[in-house]
């Protein structure tokens, strides 16, 4: 391994050699980029809101990224550390190395590409490695890819890889396949339909060997999906269903039912008014590359909750609803609309309104004989268990020059126990409001003002969220934030959680230094949420992309 | 390792003194919103600057900068000549929400799907919103991460730089 990376370094070296050379021309020399991150926090001990203690009293994670192009060569590699890993994020990260490495030849038609590789097939149902460097989820490939476009509008792909797993690789081995096919473009290139024909199909397998004194276990576990896109004017309907066979595993209760899983989308929309609505299901559909593995780790497919994705602090923080594999059935729907300049609603500069609403279920399960099958569960039928509720009204409005405001009125259930595994939590009802405002004082600085209420009788009771941003284009900014647990029984855990920011941007380098208490709390990314426990202390993150 | 470690940082060094200032943009295909697939390659704005913004629905600093931005395009558009092409890097979980958001918003830019972060990669790309500007070659001459009330100015008075053959220099 060791040599694949000098050998690596060589070369990157040996191309900048030649850079150097003033009197070579500068077409063909190659290019390098890359990017850096480094975040560490001192951890000050604090009893009251329960921060673990630190011995270390210092923790830092890094990471850099190295990419060489050159014509249709490209090649990279990152050297990652955690020293030692930072409160939050998996322990399995430990020490340091050079978690990826990548040579890739790219022409017209054809691009392979050795070592590790980023992938996704259709909508990830079956097969999707990604990477979320905020939440410490990478789940990358390590083998070999070969993408083919042999006519524009067709695509195929295969692949054979394992997958890393932290600082080493998941046992089982993935083989996978993907073929697009853009209907339209391949068999009426020179038509304009008025009905375009999307459809793919992919197939995933997975072979990890059975060292099980007891059971017979599905050494190859299959999984296929197919999806089709038709989209007709302003209408587009997507979906995806995938089946996976018998694959008893850590995460299931080692069952040998089949599982499936289907997503379907429809919207409509035009200039000023978007809709789309979706309805999901999902039965026992977690697939990854060790059956032994859990947590976020040694995932194969990707099952995003169907919820939005807020960004607001308590909703996005407190209580944000995470996919569960194993069963369940949910809707979404949301509208975005926005009222034209110089209506009577619109005012001068028209007003955006947002509406969403969507739900999850538990799946309806009923008993079979066979115990080793699990459950029988009809595909059209709902579970009575609640999981989630989001329901929620947003109003953006600019109201002058000066003054921009934003309003979201929101009505929560949050099923505690099933969405994080626990036991004595019940559900939580919380409605919560959000109120956002800036005010631009001239072209450069502006001031920005939020406050956030969640009520709640249930959990840690209510809390109020405020925040004062204050930020000088383009360099600078400055925020402070107070989490108030105001409605919290135990009258010293009603808390203030205050911090302080500053940050610096230039180009694409920025600079950030926070002090403060930090709630504990839950941090999404696309699918992958990450637990944060409680911590009080100085934090520092720098990040430069060049 | 400390050696092998040097020996990666030495080229970063060599290079960022060997006076290069523009950037190749990288080859990677996207997907346009009603699903076919577009290579970088073919971005043109028949030799006028084009603006890359990386964003996602999810993102409010994003959705800030490019509704800002969004009131001065016709401006913008009819001084310079310049395109913007908003890079969305919603996954699964919205990219088919993704249509109706910015039709919603009523947005007039041309609009990409890098639904698994490659085009986000290939460009080094730490968080959203990060914008990249191109001059009439298609060479990145100048980039700046995050977004805050006002950036849109900056962006512009360097958009009428290379609009009008300068370089940029600071």
């Amino acid at each position: 391994m060791h040599k694949l990376h000098v050998l690596l370094a060589l070369l990157l070296s040996a191309g900048l050699v030649s850079a150097q050379n003033p009197t070579g021309n500068k077409t063909d020399l190659g290019e390098l980029h890359g990017n850096f991150q480094v975040d560490a926090q001192y951890y000050n001990v604090d009893t009251l809101i329960g921060a673990p203690i630190v011995p270390e009293k210092i923790l830092s994670n890094g990471f850099m990224n190295l990419w060489y192009t050159r014509g249709n060569f490209s090649g990279g590699i990152r050297y990652e550390n955690y020293l030692n890993v930072m409160q939050g994020f998996d322990s399995r990260y430990k020490g340091s190395g050079f978690p990826f490495r990548f040579a890739s030849y790219s022409n017209d038609k054809l691009e392979a590409t050795i070592g590790n590789f980023y992938e996704q097939f259709g909508g990830g149902l079956v097969l999707r490695a990604y990477e979320e460097r905020g939440l410490g989820f990478d789940n990358v490939f390590d083998g070999t890819r070969i993408k083919y476009e042999p006519i524009p509008g067709l695509v195929v792909k295969g692949l054979i890889a394992r997958q890393r797993a932290f600082f080493s690789l998941s046992p089982g081995i993935i083989r996978g396949g993907d073929l697009e096919l853009n209907v339209n473009q391949v068999f009426f290139p020179n038509k304009e339909l008025k009905t375009n024909f999307i459809v793919g199909g992919s197939a995933v397998s997975r072979y990890q060997d059975d060292q099980d004194p007891l059971y017979i276990l599905p050494e190859n576990v299959a999984a296929f999906a197919g999806r089709i896109n038709i989209i007709r004017g302003k209408f587009n309907l997507n979906s995806e269903y995938g089946y996976k066979i018998n694959d008893p595993a850590a995460t299931n209760g080692r069952i040998y039912k089949p599982g499936q899983a289907l997503n379907l989308s429809l919207s409509y929309s035009t200039k000023g008014l978007g809709i789309i609505a979706a309805v999901k299901r999902l039965d026992n559909f977690d697939f990854r590359s060790d059956r032994a593995a859990t947590g976020n780790a040694n995932n194969i497919n990707f099952l995003p909750a169907l919820t939005r994705q807020h960004t607001y602090n308590l909703p996005a923080t407190i209580y944000p609803y995470a996919t569960q594999p194993n069963g369940e059935v949910g809707f979404q729907f949301e509208l975005n609309w926005k009222i034209k300049k110089g209506s009577k609603l619109g005012g001068k500069y028209g007003t955006e309104i947002t509406i969403n609403c969507s739900g999850t279920n538990g799946l309806k399960k009923e008993a079979v004989e066979n115990d080793t099958l699990g459950y029988s569960s009809d595909f059209f039928s709902v579970g009575k268990e609640v999981f989630f509720r989001d329901y929620h009204l947003e109003i953006h409005k600019k109201i002058n020059k000066h003054w921009k405001a934003n309003f979201m009125m929101l009505y929560w259930v949050y099923n505690k126990d099933v969405v994080q595994g626990l036991k004595g939590f019940g559900t939580i009802y919380a409605p919560m409001g959000v109120i956002d405002v800036a005010y631009k004082i001239n072209d450069k600085h502006t001031l920005r003002m939020e406050a956030q209420a969640l009520l709640t009788e249930q959990d840690d009771g209510s809390w109020a969220m405020s925040l004062l941003e204050y930020t000088y284009s383009p360099n600078w900014f400055i925020a402070v934030v107070d989490q108030y647990n105001f409605g919290n029984d135990i009258q010293e855990k009603q808390i203030h959680y205050l911090t302080g920011n500053i940050g610096y941007m230039n180009k694409g380098n920025r600079i950030m230094l926070s002090y403060g208490r930090q709630r504990a709390g839950i941090f999404c990314v696309g699918g992958v949420c990450r637990n944060v426990p409680a911590s009080n202390g100085l934090s520092l993150s720098v990040m430069s992309s060049f | 390792m400390k050696k092998i470690l040097l020996l990666l940082l030495l080229p970063g060094f060599l290079l960022a003194q060997s006076s290069e200032k523009t950037r190749q943009l990288p080859e990677v295909m996207l997907k346009t919103l009603d699903g076919k697939s577009i290579s970088t390659t073919d971005f043109n704005n028949d030799g006028k600057p084009i603006v890359i913004s990386f964003w996602a629905t999810w993102c409010k600093p994003c959705v800030n900068e490019l509704t800002n931005i969004s009131d001065l395009y016709d401006e913008w558009k009819e001084k310079t000549g310049v395109k913007l092409i908003a890079v969305s890097i919603d996954d699964a979980r919205n990219m088919t929400k993704v249509a109706p958001f910015v039709n919603g918003k009523g947005w007039d830019y041309e609009v990409y799907l890098d639904a698994n972060a490659d085009l986000k990669r290939a460009l080094n790309v730490n968080l959203v919103p990060h914008t990249f500007l191109l001059d009439g070659n298609k060479q990145i001459v100048w980039q700046h991460n995050s977004y805050t009330e006002g950036d849109e100015l900056k962006l512009f008075e360097l958009i009428q730089k290379v609009a009008s053959g300068q370089t940029i220099a600071e």
